[in-house]
Formats: C-alpha cells, sequence, structure tokens
C-alpha cells in the first residue's frame, strides 16, 4: 500500500501530462485574444510617412501628423540656428538629445537633434512632455515663448528653436521621431 | 441566510411545485422579506438600495442608449447630438445616463464613508468589504470608459492622459509601459480603434459589476448588516424582519435620493460636466485644463501630487510612476482596512479618538478633491502633498495605533438596549416595542 501511493505510476504520469497539455492549450489559445488588441495592419501601415518640404519657406513651419500625433516642422531662419547651436548643452533642464534615430545618450546639442547638411530644418514629435498638450509656435501670430521655439499653453513650459526645455514644468526635451531626407525637399518619418 | 430555519410556506399549488425544483421565492423570502434586520438602522443604511437603484437605472438607460450610439471616431461625437436632438426622449435618457454616474459615486462615496464610521469591515465582514473595493474598481473602470463614449475634447484628452500613465513602466522595464500602452490604444495614439473597444468593454462591465453586487449581497446576509451600535444581533429584539421595516425605510431614503437625482438630470444636466466635452475630438489641440469628472478628482490631485519632488523628496525620473503607484495604492489600501484597524469596538460613535481622525479624514479627501480641480501648480501642489500623506497616514498609522491607544466608551449590551435607553422609549415597559413582529 505505502509504495502504491509513494511511487509514480503509469496513471499518474497520464494525469500530469494530460492536464499539462490540457493547460498550455487553455493558455495559448488565449494569446489571440490578447494580441487582437496591438495595433493592426492597417494601422501599422501607415507607420511611416513621407512629406514634402519644399512649400515650406525659410522662417515658417508645418504641422504633420504621424502615427497620430502631430509632427512640427519648421524651416528655421539663420538667426533661429544660430541661437540654438550657441546653447550651453551643461546648462539645460535636460542635457539628452532625445533623438529616436540616435542611441539614447547624446548630448542635447542642437547637431544631434537635426540632420546633418539639413540644420535649417528642425522635426519634432509635437507633445508637451509635460502632460501631453499641443504647444504654441507653429502658427505666425502664435505666441513662442522668449526663447524663440515653442510654448505650451498649458502649464507655462517654454522650448527653444531647438525643441529643447528652457523653463517651466516639462521634464524633458520634445522629442525628435526617426526620420531621414529621402531628397533636398522631402523626408520620411518612422 | 437563515436556510434551515426559513419562514417560507408557499400558498398555492404551483408554488409548492416551483418550491420542491427551484427555490428560488424561498431564497427571496429569506434575503428580503423575512431577513432579520438590525430594529436601529439609520438612513445611511439606506445607500445600499439606492445603489441597487443607481445600477439598474445605469443599465436601464444604457442599453437603451447603445441602441442609438455609434462607436466610432467619425461617428460618435454626432451620434450623442443626435441622441440628444433627434432620438425621442433621448434628451431624457442621455441626461439620465451621464448625471447617474455621478449620483452613483455620490452614492457611493456616502455608502463607503459609512462603512468605515461604523466599522462596517472589520470581522466577519472583511470580505464583503473586499467585494465593495472590488465594486469600486469596477465603477472607476466603467466610469472612465464610458466617459471616453461622447468623444469629446474631454474624453479624448483625458484617455490620453489616464492611459499614458501606464508608460511609467518604462522606468521599470525600457519598452514595457510603451508596449502596455499601445496595446491598449490599439495604434500609437487615442483614436477610433479604442474608443470601439472601450465601447464593448463599457457595455460589459456592468454586468460584471452585477455579478460581484449578487456576491456582496450574498456575503452580507451570511455576516448580516452592521448597526450603528456595531454590535452583532444577540436576541429577537435586536432585529425586526427586513420587510416591511428595512424596506419601508429604504423606499423614503430611494426617493429622497430620486428627487436630488431627477433635480440634476432635468435642470442641471451639464452641471457636473465640463464644457470643452461640447467641443468634438481633436487630437491637434489641448484643451488648457484636462480635469477628469468630479468624482475622479481626489484620485488625480494624489496622481498629481508626485511632481519631480514630494515635499522636497527629489524624484526625478520615477516622479511619473510614483503618482500612478500612489493614485492606485489609494483605492487598493481601502481594501486592507479590515486588518490596519486594531479597535475590537466597530462603531466610531464609541471611539472617542478615532471619531475626531475619521472626521479629518473626510475633509482629507474633500481636499483633495478641490486640488485635483486645481492647476497643478505652485501652492496647489504642495496642499495635494500634504493631503496625500495625510490620506495614507490614516489608513497606515491611525487605524493600527489609535485603535491601540484609544479607551473606548462603554458600550450597550445590546442593540435593544441601546435603542431603549433613548428618550422616546424611556417609560415603556421593556417588553412593549422590544419586540415589534410580536404585536
Amino acid at each position: 500500500m505505502t509504495t502504491d501511493a509513494l511511487e509514480p505510476n503509469r496513471r499518474d504520469f497520464l494525469v500530469v501530462a494530460g492536464n499539462a497539455f490540457a493547460a498550455v492549450g487553455a493558455a495559448s489559445l488565449l494569446w489571440p485574444f490578447i494580441q487582437q488588441m496591438n495595433p493592426d495592419a492597417s494601422t501599422k501601415a501607415l507607420s511611416s510617412v513621407e512629406i514634402d518640404l519644399s512649400p515650406v519657406k525659410e522662417g515658417q513651419a508645418i504641422t504633420a501628423m504621424w502615427r497620430g500625433k502631430p509632427i512640427f516642422i519648421r524651416n528655421r531662419t539663420k538667426s533661429e540656428v544660430e541661437a540654438a547651436e550657441s546653447v550651453d548643452v551643461a546648462k539645460l533642464p535636460d542635457d539628452n538629445a532625445r533623438n529616436e534615430a540616435l542611441t539614447g545618450n547624446e548630448p542635447a546639442t542642437d547637431a544631434n537633434r537635426t540632420v546633418k547638411g539639413h540644420e535649417n530644418w528642425i522635426v519634432l514629435i509635437g507633445i508637451c512632455t509635460h502632460l501631453g498638450c499641443i504647444p504654441k509656435g507653429q502658427s505666425m501670430g502664435d505666441e513662442r515663448g522668449e526663447y524663440g521655439g515653442w510654448f505650451c499653453p498649458c502649464h507655462g513650459s517654454t522650448y527653444d528653436t531647438s525643441g529643447r526645455i528652457r523653463k517651466g514644468p516639462a521634464p524633458r526635451n520634445l522629442e525628435v521621431p526617426p526620420y531621414a531626407f529621402e531628397t533636398d525637399t522631402k523626408i520620411k518619418i518612422g | 441566510m437563515g436556510g434551515s430555519t426559513s419562514s417560507y410556506v408557499p400558498t398555492s399549488r404551483w408554488g409548492k411545485w416551483l418550491d420542491e425544483r427551484l427555490p428560488i421565492a424561498r431564497l427571496m423570502n429569506d434575503s428580503f422579506v423575512d431577513f432579520p434586520t438590525p430594529r436601529n438602522l439609520n438612513y445611511l443604511w439606506t445607500f445600499g438600495g439606492i445603489l441597487t437603484v443607481c445600477l439598474i437605472a445605469q443599465i436601464a438607460t444604457g442599453v437603451v442608449l447603445a441602441m442609438h450610439y455609434q462607436p466610432s471616431d467619425a461617428a460618435a461625437f454626432n451620434s450623442i447630438e443626435h441622441i440628444r436632438r433627434d432620438v425621442n426622449y433621448g434628451w431624457m435618457l442621455r441626461n439620465l445616463h451621464a448625471v447617474g454616474a455621478s449620483m452613483f459615486f455620490f452614492a457611493v462615496f456616502i455608502h463607503i464613508f459609512r462603512g468605515f464610521y461604523y466599522g462596517s469591515y472589520k470581522a466577519p465582514r472583511e470580505v464583503l468589504w473586499i467585494l465593495g473595493v472590488i465594486i469600486l474598481l469596477l465603477m472607476m473602470a466603467t466610469a472612465f470608459m464610458g466617459y471616453t463614449l461622447p468623444w469629446g475634447q474631454m474624453s479624448f484628452w483625458g484617455v490620453t492622459v489616464i492611459t499614458n500613465l501606464f508608460s511609467a513602466l518604462d522606468t521599470i522595464y525600457n519598452g514595457l509601459g510603451t508596449a502596455v500602452v499601445e496595446w491598449l490604444w490599439g495604434g500609437y495614439s487615442v483614436s477610433g480603434v479604442t474608443l470601439n473597444r472601450f465601447f464593448a468593454l463599457h457595455y460589459l462591465l456592468p454586468f460584471v459589476l452585477t455579478g460581484v453586487v449578487g456576491l456582496h449581497i450574498w456575503a452580507l446576509h451570511v455576516a448580516g448588516q452592521n448597526n450603528p451600535t456595531g454590535l452583532d444581533i444577540k436576541q429577537p429584539s435586536d432585529s425586526v424582519p427586513m420587510h416591511p421595516y428595512a424596506t419601508a425605510k429604504d423606499a423614503v431614503g430611494i426617493f429622497a435620493f430620486l428627487i436630488l437625482f431627477a433635480w440634476f438630470a432635468f435642470f442641471l444636466p451639464d452641471y457636473l460636466g465640463h464644457a470643452d466635452n461640447y467641443v468634438e475630438a481633436n487630437p491637434l489641440v489641448t484643451p488648457p485644463h484636462i480635469v477628469p469628472e468630479w468624482y475622479f478628482l481626489p484620485f488625480y490631485a494624489i496622481l498629481r501630487a508626485f511632481t519631480s519632488s514630494f515635499l522636497g523628496i527629489p524624484l526625478g525620473q520615477y516622479a511619473k510612476l510614483c503618482g500612478v503607484i500612489a493614485m492606485f495604492s489609494a483605492v487598493i489600501i481601502i481594501a486592507f482596512a479590515p486588518w490596519l484597524d486594531t479597535s475590537r469596538v466597530r462603531s466610531a460613535k464609541y471611539r472617542p479618538i478615532f471619531k475626531w481622525f475619521f472626521w479629518f479624514f473626510v475633509f482629507t479627501c474633500v481636499a483633495l478633491g478641490y486640488l485635483g480641480s486645481k492647476p497643478a501648480e505652485g501652492v496647489y501642489v504642495t496642499a495635494a502633498q500634504i493631503f496625500t500623506v495625510c490620506y495614507f497616514l490614516f489608513f497606515l498609522v491611525v487605524m493600527p495605533v489609535v485603535g491601540l491607544i484609544e479607551t473606548p466608551k462603554l458600550l450597550p449590551r445590546s442593540i435593544t438596549d441601546d435603542v431603549l435607553s433613548k428618550g422616546g422609549a424611556a417609560g415603556l415597559p421593556s417588553g412593549a416595542t422590544a419586540a415589534p413582529e410580536a404585536r
């Protein structure tokens, strides 16, 4: 009797194996129910956009949509570029470049937030890093704040012409999305 | 539930036939007619019945609204206006549903504070209490998703801000938070896909809620109702049958509550909402102040109290994560009240020190609600941080410590003694009103 109870026999093996198969089967059936909630094929198909920059003159800006988020694209004037380049990175509230095309540890120089040879163009995800508002500064008449970049009306975060946070409650610089110049007047985001 | 001592006697052959096959009439009789109810329940005990009415009203109005509502980003906003203007009585059904959510929370908050004051969470009602916390969580999830459906500016940006909370998980494991948020959204931002799934869940959750409410009532009927003295029912004269005594009192409470409900629904339907939600959702423009509905304000205040520093403690990049954890903890901690409170006396009537802390806790919750409606800057942030600390201290320090140091007042010997020692019954012989069911 004692040995019967302690030694696993063939039936014990079948019970454990059968239950294990059923458990694994049930768990794997869960996956489609979870996965269906992830971004679908049509959403993913829109995950990159091409934007023609030729109509944007110096000093002008356009707002595009990428993955449902506003993208700020500004053709900066010479003085705006100089203002962005002359900043001492060590004194910035956030010294990280926040450029998704880079590895993530670069300093927040203007060069690290733009594409070489196209330094007049700044491309940013136009969502304030504080509580997700859309900052002002894209239209000609907008308040741009004291650093000439963008100004968030919600809680007063002020960004410079490189989209870096300079004043206010936002913790991080505006993100630079991954993008590349396909031609001199066309970019592909994503 | 008095199963063995059931007083149910079928009065017809059909009733007897059914009772032998499915004793549902017996269950109803034993649960809601001949159920022994403490004879000293005050009007705060009518909120259970009021909440049942709220739940039924929300499901009834919600089901018919779903017959006219279209859960897509292109049509949702206009379909709400269609309901308000074109659908027969749509204006009324929509107002009852929208106001009903506020009324539901108003009643549930009183119901919860009642539980805190009279110690209804203490043994043997712990499971009953935890089920109540689960009900609160389900109500919050349902209300949050429901508020998305009109697809106005506040709907859209409210969802954006709240779902973005999960991105705080990125500080634990890089990429985890983003993955969770994109899974919730079904895209890379809040979109019609998100709206569609929130509608499906908003329709489902009230029925889950109903199931948990069933368990809540079941647990209540096993442990029996608490009462203002906090004493158990010890003798027949301590209780009265639920019907007609408690049901009649419930009816008075319910009708008084319905007057308030109707006043809001018919005269101030938008008073508790936000004008911004009558502007269609626009992902390119944010409203200047994103504020949740009033019933979420205390929790929103706790969330926002965690800025880059908390009362001088620097939080840095963990600020958001701390805020999210604190907000969820604020609800979860309620479930631990049965074990945090060390006092054996249930009712705060007999707890001179706890009583004051209770009222300070109520003040803390109201203050957090006020601060949640204010912009997150300057003195409001500091105040929200102080009251957030007060909120958690109530559970983590006041409940365990006061129970140990406090000398409770002398408890009455029984519910009957407590009732008879009060003015009106003083001159009567104790047998006269002691057993009203025997009259």
